[in-house]
């Protein structure tokens, strides 16, 4: 009897006082996808916003966050990262990012993740809350084994904080990875890029000749269309349950794929490889978001008459090639705005991801309206990738993603003062801070 | 004959005295007069005055950068641009022979991207494979100058040191993946022990070879006739350093290496200019400043390497805050167009002041390079080296519109986009010309091979 008291004594505070209910008063809310609100409060219970107001009284025993001089935006979202598969970039045994093969759609970044990694705590003391995540190294191809992936597998959208994988998973197949093949190791993977198309047409680059190049990149993307056809092929098989029908892991990975319920993020950065990759897309029917692409030219027409979403690479870039104007990273994200495309920010990184929002204002410095650089790592980010019902801005019903900052979160000296996830107050101290207390106290 | 020639200089004199007056502007002095609201007056290529407001002389060119800000050139410690080939002489441990001077490269279009950025001198150092590396050299961001009009005149020249990781790289080589193992020779030191004992032998051979020539001079100075000792070019550069004519910038990550060199140091009876990158200076901060070393780090770089592990962006402020020169250093020719703003970081991590922050990216360099007679600040008398921003530089939404150096303009926003689409058709014009080009040569080789083809 004693103990059943207790209980509902224990069920009542618990209630009242539960870690992920709260309200935030005097603040001044940038809601994103609206007007800001001036000193106004913002009510939070288990662990979504349910209220945006001038008057909100809290239920008697509420916590009650003073605002007053403070902001409140939505947390911010990086769609290009490898956060919690890769911990020190340089050593191999720390990454686990690039997975060997070509075609390797099964693979999942999600189970890889390291929730105790150090990198979510630093990155969320800049107001991050969640971030994409992908299986292939610097979210493209490059160092470890995976130098030749096609398929990299799937990419998970992730909240920055949780007791396991599990508990921050957003979605944890939000695309499946392509690195869409390049001629003369240029477009999808960077690579050397100090001339022109024009005269690596003429002369050549990377392998002997222009024409050894096309003809490469032809059977690459022959290979391609081909994985696609056998996974269409079983499709068929597996809904007719064709006699002999055998399950099959990587193309059991597809079925999303071709269903379109799950996109697929194509790296691609020069113009004619987007142009390809978009034609990739038509021919296969799937959905795609086109990842990095370092011009935009004639592409944006066609990014905008496909609806097609982008997901930008760091404006903090050198240009492509050595003639291009000084610029061009930097002028890339209003390029894309002007010309009608969705976009969202990635910094496809690790040690950058803190930085995401500066890569947005250095876009802004350059022509970008500042309310689409804020979109672009907020709401934009949460569209993009199927959440956005859930997060990228304060609205009413959505989880409670929030940042409270001194100012604006696109500016460098700005601090973050609280951090929620979920409604829940996420520690913003990390493994940085507590070394600059040790030793700024240092005798 | 020569008083035509001095008719001559008496004509062009008058040319030569370029007077620039920038005025309305927002002035970050970097001096004692802090920021101000007002002009600068710029003579031969030096800051004749700054204040509220200066006369006019007749026939000045004059800037209007109302509601602009002005700051003293950018100052980058640490990069590697502007350098023909590689930066690494990695054969030897000890390549103090070699020398960046040799090999500065002027059409480098890093240097027109950095200027962009508002840099306008960088220390061009050596790469970190070797625990005593090359020479370095300083030089202003003089585009379109040959590799001499580059150097900055009467800057100290330096050498370059590092510490841990990378030296130790070439002790551990890599096999590539299939080879065979042990085919690639480990050159020593392969640790942190052996980095240590290079330098260490180094400096014991350097004491040695400059007691040689010590000795020799001073019997020379008696009067005696000898032969000179044998000149050795890899200790002459350490001989240097001994006698205080070249600075030591010394890569490092990890507190026990910067603490071992500065011991080394202390027992060779040389100093330590600059710790460059020193990401654990932090740690050991009250040392560094003892030995009167500058730091010169990255801003929030950690993580990329085992030995940046413990790299916190706070590094910078607490370097500050127990007494160390510090400066923000790109080592990339990226992150050098946006020092500025790097500095901004500086007052998100650690709360330091604008006005210091600023310097760690202009006065705090020109210190630790010993170019602060020079450059650095906005002081009368300094170099007219000075740069335009459209709002307040450690914004992220500023940018470069004009950079000055020695008071002529190197870097002009307006006539670098008004440019563009001339640049552009003469790109057009000479791609098809190739064209045709290779369109004659084959239609010519078309023609003669009509008939019988000759054989290959």
């Amino acid at each position: 009897m004693k103990t059943v008291g207790l209980l509902i004594a224990f069920a009542i505070a618990a209630s009242a006082a539960a870690n992920d209910t709260f309200l935030i008063r005097n603040v001044d809310v940038y809601p994103v996808t609206g007007a800001e609100m001036k000193g106004v409060s913002v009510l939070v219970q288990d662990g979504k916003i349910v209220d945006i107001g001038a008057k909100i009284t809290p239920p008697k025993g509420m916590k009650v966050v003073e605002g007053k001089g403070l902001r409140v935006y939505p947390g911010m979202i990086d769609s290009g990262t490898e956060l919690g598969l890769s911990e020190v970039s340089a050593e191999r045994v720390t990454v686990d990012t690039g997975e060997l093969g070509e075609f390797m759609p099964q693979l999942r970044a999600l189970v890889a993740v390291n929730p105790e990694s150090e990198h979510f705590p630093v990155v969320r003391a800049n107001g991050i809350t969640s971030v994409m995540t992908y299986p292939a190294s610097g979210g493209r191809g490059g160092r470890g084994g995976g130098g030749g992936q096609i398929i990299a597998g799937q990419a998970a959208l992730i909240h920055m904080a949780g007791w396991t994988w599990e508990d921050m998973e957003i979605n944890r197949s939000a695309a499946v990875q392509i690195n869409f093949p390049a001629i003369a190791g240029r477009g999808g993977r960077g690579g050397n890029a100090d001339f022109p198309d024009e005269l690596v047409a003429l002369f050549g680059g990377g392998p002997a000749t222009y024409t050894e190049a096309k003809r490469q990149y032809d059977a690459q993307v022959a290979k391609l269309n081909e994985f696609f056809d056998a996974a269409r092929q079983y499709q068929k098989e597996r809904t007719a349950n064709a006699p002999g029908f055998r399950r099959d892991l990587k193309m059991e990975a597809m079925m999303p794929v071709l269903e379109g319920k799950v996109p697929a993020a194509v790296s691609a950065s020069r113009e004619r490889s987007i142009h390809d990759a978009i034609q990739f897309a038509e021919k296969q029917h799937i959905k795609i978001v086109i990842l990095q692409p370092r011009e935009i030219g004639k592409a944006g027409a066609e990014l905008k008459a496909k609806n097609i979403p982008v997901i930008l690479g760091r404006t903090e870039a050198l240009p492509e090639n050595e003639d291009a104007p000084y610029d061009e990273a930097f002028t890339i994200p209003a390029e894309a705005y002007k010309a009608g495309v969705k976009f969202a920010f990635g910094t496809f990184s690790n040690e950058f991801v803190r930085n995401l929002p500066y890569n947005a204002a250095r876009a802004v410095a350059f022509g970008l309206p500042y309310d689409e650089a804020l979109k672009a790592v907020t709401i934009n980010a949460a569209q993009i990738w199927g959440a956005g019902d859930k997060m990228g801005s304060i609205e009413k019903g959505k989880w409670a993603d929030l940042m409270v900052t001194t100012g604006d979160p696109l500016e460098i000296p700005t601090q973050i003062k609280y951090l929620y996830i979920k409604g829940k107050e996420v520690d913003i101290t990390n493994k940085q801070t507590r070394l600059y207390e040790k030793y700024l106290n240092r005798p | 004959m020569i008083k035509t020639f001095v008719a001559a200089l008496v004509m062009l004199a008058p040319l030569g005295a370029e007077v620039t007056v920038i005025k309305n502007a927002t002035i970050m002095t970097e001096s004692s007069k802090g920021t101000i609201k007002g002009s600068i007056l710029v003579r031969d290529g030096k800051i004749a005055e700054v204040g509220e407001s200066v006369m006019v002389p007749q026939g000045a060119t004059v800037i209007d950068a109302s509601g602009q800000y002005v700051i003293p050139g950018i100052i980058d410690c640490h990069s590697h641009i502007a350098v023909d080939g590689g930066v690494n002489e990695g054969s030897v441990s000890v390549s103090s022979m070699a020398n960046i001077k040799d090999v500065i490269n002027p059409d480098d279009i890093g240097i027109y991207r950095a200027l962009a950025g508002g840099v306008t001198t960088a220390n061009i150092l050596h790469g970190s494979a070797n625990s005593i590396g090359g020479q370095t050299i300083v030089l202003k961001m003089r585009w379109g100058k040959d590799a001499q009009g580059m150097i900055f005149e009467g800057a100290m020249p330096g050498i370059k040191f590092a510490l841990g990781e990378n030296p130790k790289r070439a002790g551990n080589p890599t096999p590539a993946r299939g080879a065979a193992p042990n085919t690639q020779i480990a050159r020593y030191p392969a640790t942190r022990m052996g980095v240590e004992d290079t330098i260490r032998e180094a400096f014991n051979e350097a004491k040695a070879y400059k007691a040689s020539w010590d000795d020799y001079q001073a019997k020379v100075a008696k009067g005696e006739h000898l032969i000179p000792p044998r000149k050795d070019l890899k200790l002459e550069a350490l001989k240097e350093v001994l006698e205080g004519k070249r600075f030591v910038h010394a890569h490092c990550y990890r507190s026990d290496e910067i603490l071992m060199l500065i011991r080394v140091a202390d027992d060779y009876g040389f100093k330590i200019k600059t710790f460059q990158h020193v990401l654990e200076g932090y740690k050991v901060a009250k040392e560094i400043a003892a030995h009167g070393a500058g730091g010169s780090t990255f801003s929030d770089w950690w993580a990329y390497k085992a030995e940046a592990y413990d790299a916190i962006p706070y590094n910078a402020a607490i370097m500050a805050k127990k007494g160390v020169v510090v400066s923000l250093n790109s080592d990339d020719a990226e992150l050098m167009r946006r020092l500025n703003t790097e500095a901004a970081k500086a007052m998100k991590y650690g709360g330091i002041s604008e006005t210091e922050a600023l310097a760690m990216v202009t006065l705090n360099p020109a210190k630790q390079l010993a170019i602060d007679n020079r450059v650095g600040s906005i002081e009368a008398g300094k170099d007219a080296d000075l740069v335009i921003y459209d709002k307040n530089p450690l914004s992220n939404f500023a940018k470069v519109q004009k950079v000055m150096i020695d008071g002529q303009k190197y870097f002009d926003r307006d006539n670098e986009v008004s440019g563009r689409p001339a640049k552009q058709l003469e790109k057009q014009r000479l791609i098809d010309k190739e064209k045709q080009d290779q369109q004659r040569q084959t239609d010519a080789q078309k023609k003669a091979g009509q008939g019988a083809r000759r054989p290959q």
